[in-house]
């Protein structure tokens, strides 16, 4: 059980930096997600806590001790590969065992450790088989497996599911989250995905260009991102991103308003107008959450604003219905349901509802 | 309505015959026998000529007859050259080069494999090259600069290496050691770099890598290297020829030839007889390992 701290990671190859700069904390028992598109330096930054490779600066600690000059070995922690990388020519049981006969575990040790791992994800019948002879889910969990015997300080997750089929998936994310409950151990992931990132993680780290964009809990990020990159890559589909003008004035009252385009303008709720106040007459990004934009139904709550779209393109889903038109040029997604979805190139009265929006200066891409 | 026209569509096809796949297959394998028959053919005639011709006397070798028939079939041959202390001298000498040979390239290749295969430092790419390199210089070129060598070694030390039997078990490797490097290094450039990192996570040394999880997985290639050295050492003729002259310290192809021809006196049965008695443990060792090979083959196809 271990704090893992990382302190102003760096890490270049051949001068193009990798990461660039990294500042994280890691409380013991957490589930810490990395998360990013490809390329942002969440795997390399995952495989410098593993001594795979070498920071070019900073320090990184595991518990109390500064790790830069650990080898893997002695660093006390246990990584799953999204090839989960079995050794092809040993069972089951020997791939699992396999660290601690090299540690020169007693026999009866090893027994017991394997069996209780097997006995966690339920692959105790797997046992003498090789790893050819296992469907993807089944090596996951003997990978999983693998690292469980050990007993390690910190699991590391190096995009796990990422071979996995759609349905596979979802069923071996939760048996994760189980896996973490039985056996409470601080634990780094690494996804590219963000479902994975939001069901599993306490916190979450978005990573974008080798820097730490936002670290939060799964609700946070989500609701509060503090930049336009988290606002876009958390949540699918997207947050919709539309150039803006925030004006004086709605309604002829003394508040704020967005102007959309020359037809379409919000008015700021109230309690928000504060706050952007400072920015009145610039030009923005106005952010808004596809489910924030619905049908209308009935009165209209406070901070809820209506309007009349007209449809472009219209995607069932089942339970709710995905609607797309544009605002001047940019396409917007809205998320209604199917009982009143619209055709395409009807319109369809739709409300946003404003107590959800963002605004992003678009010289500093700040959440406002 | 997505079914009807689902028929409609196959009786379609079945009306128009463009041939089926399996008359297509048919006329590939008519091809693919009568080349294979025309392959066996043509590479079993020289040894069941040397078969026939081992089984005659010189008599009847002489004699005008058909070359194709034994007349009176005789194991004479096979008698004299296995009572003759010098034949059993020549397989003796050639077995052990082999084998150490084998031994010594094995070890010699997979360390270095390995290390230019996964260790990434300085130089291992270019070296690896280099080494492919040493291979496509032909022994035929080497063997001159050698012969300095060992006349250099011979005026510094007082040691002579030449007309040794064990002089080849240093002369071989040179031919052998950058080939199955290659191999080698191809083979364990194959497995995917997760595997030693996972092994390197799980506490493995790198010497531990190599024996527990490279050498287990990469055995077929380790195999085609083991047959490739060992038919280059048993079967090499010029470095024999060159450096070894006493009878007593020449191995079997060298052998044959020059003990079984006295001046322009060929005794062709014993020829033939040693020829293929010199042929055999290759074959054994082959029909051994061949079943290991593609066994090891096809496990490695799917990896876990």
């Amino acid at each position: 059980m271990a704090e893992v701290a990382l302190r102003n990671i760096v890490k270049t190859f051949d001068r193009t930096p990798a990461v660039a700069g990294i500042d994280l904390d890691i409380s013991d028992r957490e589930f810490v997600v990395l998360v990013g598109p490809s390329g942002c330096g969440k795997t390399t930054t995952l495989r410098m806590i593993a001594g795979l490779e070498e920071a070019t600066s900073g320090e990184i600690y595991i518990g109390d001790q500064l790790v830069n000059d650990v080898p893997p070995k002695d660093r006390d922690i246990a990584m799953v590969f999204q090839n989960y990388a079995l050794y092809p020519h040993m069972t089951v049981y020997e791939n699992m065992s396999f660290g601690l006969r090299l540690k020169k575990f007693p026999k009866a040790e090893i027994k017991e450790r394997v069996e209780n791992a097997a006995r966690i994800l339920d692959i105790t019948n797997l046992l003498d088989r090789r790893p050819k002879q296992l469907s993807g889910g089944q090596r996951q969990r003997v990978a999983m497996g693998r690292a469980i015997v050990r007993n390690p300080k910190v699991f590391l997750f190096d995009e796990p599911l990422s071979n996995l089929d759609a349905k596979l998936r979802v069923q071996m994310r939760m048996e994760i989250k189980k896996v973490h409950q039985k056996v409470t151990v601080t634990t780094v992931y690494v996804t590219h995905d963000q479902v994975e990132a939001m069901t599993l993680a306490d916190r979450v780290v978005v990573m974008n260009g080798g820097k730490i964009e936002q670290i939060g809990s799964p609700n946070e990020v989500y609701h509060r991102p503090t930049t336009r990159f988290v606002a876009g890559f958390i949540g699918s589909p997207a947050m919709n991103f539309l150039p803006c003008r925030l004006v004086e004035g709605s309604n002829g009252s003394a508040g704020l308003s967005i102007k959309l385009s020359d037809k379409l303008s919000f008015p700021i709720p109230p309690d928000r107008i504060a706050r952007y106040r400072p920015y009145a007459g610039r030009e923005l990004i106005f952010g808004l959450r596809p489910e924030d934009i619905i049908e209308k139904r009935g009165d209209l709550p406070p901070g809820r604003a209506a309007f009349d779209a007209q449809l472009d393109v219209v995607e069932p889903m089942g339970m709710e219905t995905m609607v797309y038109f544009l605002v001047d040029s940019t396409e917007v997604c809205g998320r209604v349901d199917p009982a009143v979805a619209g055709k395409p190139g009807e319109t369809m009265p739709l409300v946003a509802d404003l107590n959800h929006m963002h605004l992003i200066d678009p010289q500093t891409d700040q959440v406002l | 309505m997505t079914t009807a026209t689902a028929q409609i569509a196959a009786s379609d096809r079945s009306a128009v015959r463009y041939g089926s796949i399996s008359r297509g297959r048919k006329r590939t394998l008519y091809w693919s026998y009568f080349f294979l028959i025309l392959f066996v053919i043509f590479f079993l005639m020289p040894p069941i000529y040397m078969f026939i011709t081992s089984l005659k006397t010189s008599a009847e070798i002489g004699a005008v007859t058909n070359p194709w028939w034994v007349y009176h079939p005789t194991l004479q041959n096979y008698i004299d050259l296995l009572s003759q202390a010098q034949f059993l001298t020549f397989f003796k000498n050639s077995a052990l080069v082999a084998v150490i040979v084998v031994a010594v390239t094995m070890v010699v290749s997979i360390l270095a494999a390995f290390s230019l295969a996964r260790m990434k430092f300085w130089g291992s790419g270019t070296l690896a090259t280099g080494v492919f390199l040493t291979y496509l210089i032909p022994e035929s070129l080497l063997f001159i600069p050698l012969f300095k060598i060992f006349a250099f070694i011979h005026d510094l030390t007082g040691i002579e290496l030449i007309n040794h039997w064990w002089v080849l078990i240093f002369l071989y490797p040179t031919l052998t050691v950058p080939f199955a490097t290659w191999i080698m290094i191809g083979y364990f450039s194959s497995i995917p770099k997760e595997l030693d990192e996972a092994a390197l996570i799980d506490g493995a040394g790198y010497l531990q890598i190599l024996t527990k999880i490279f050498i287990p997985v990469a055995l077929p290639g380790i195999i085609a290297a083991t047959i490739f050295t060992f038919t280059v050492s048993w079967a090499n003729f010029l470095y024999p020829l060159a450096f070894t002259t006493s009878a007593d310290q020449l191995v079997l192809p060298v052998g044959i030839v020059t003990t079984l021809i006295k001046g322009d006196v060929y005794n062709w049965g014993q020829i033939m007889t040693g020829a293929l008695l010199g042929a055999a443990p290759p074959l054994i060792i082959y029909a051994f390992l061949m079943d290991y090979y593609i066994a090891g083959l096809t496990a490695g196809a799917t990896k876990g």
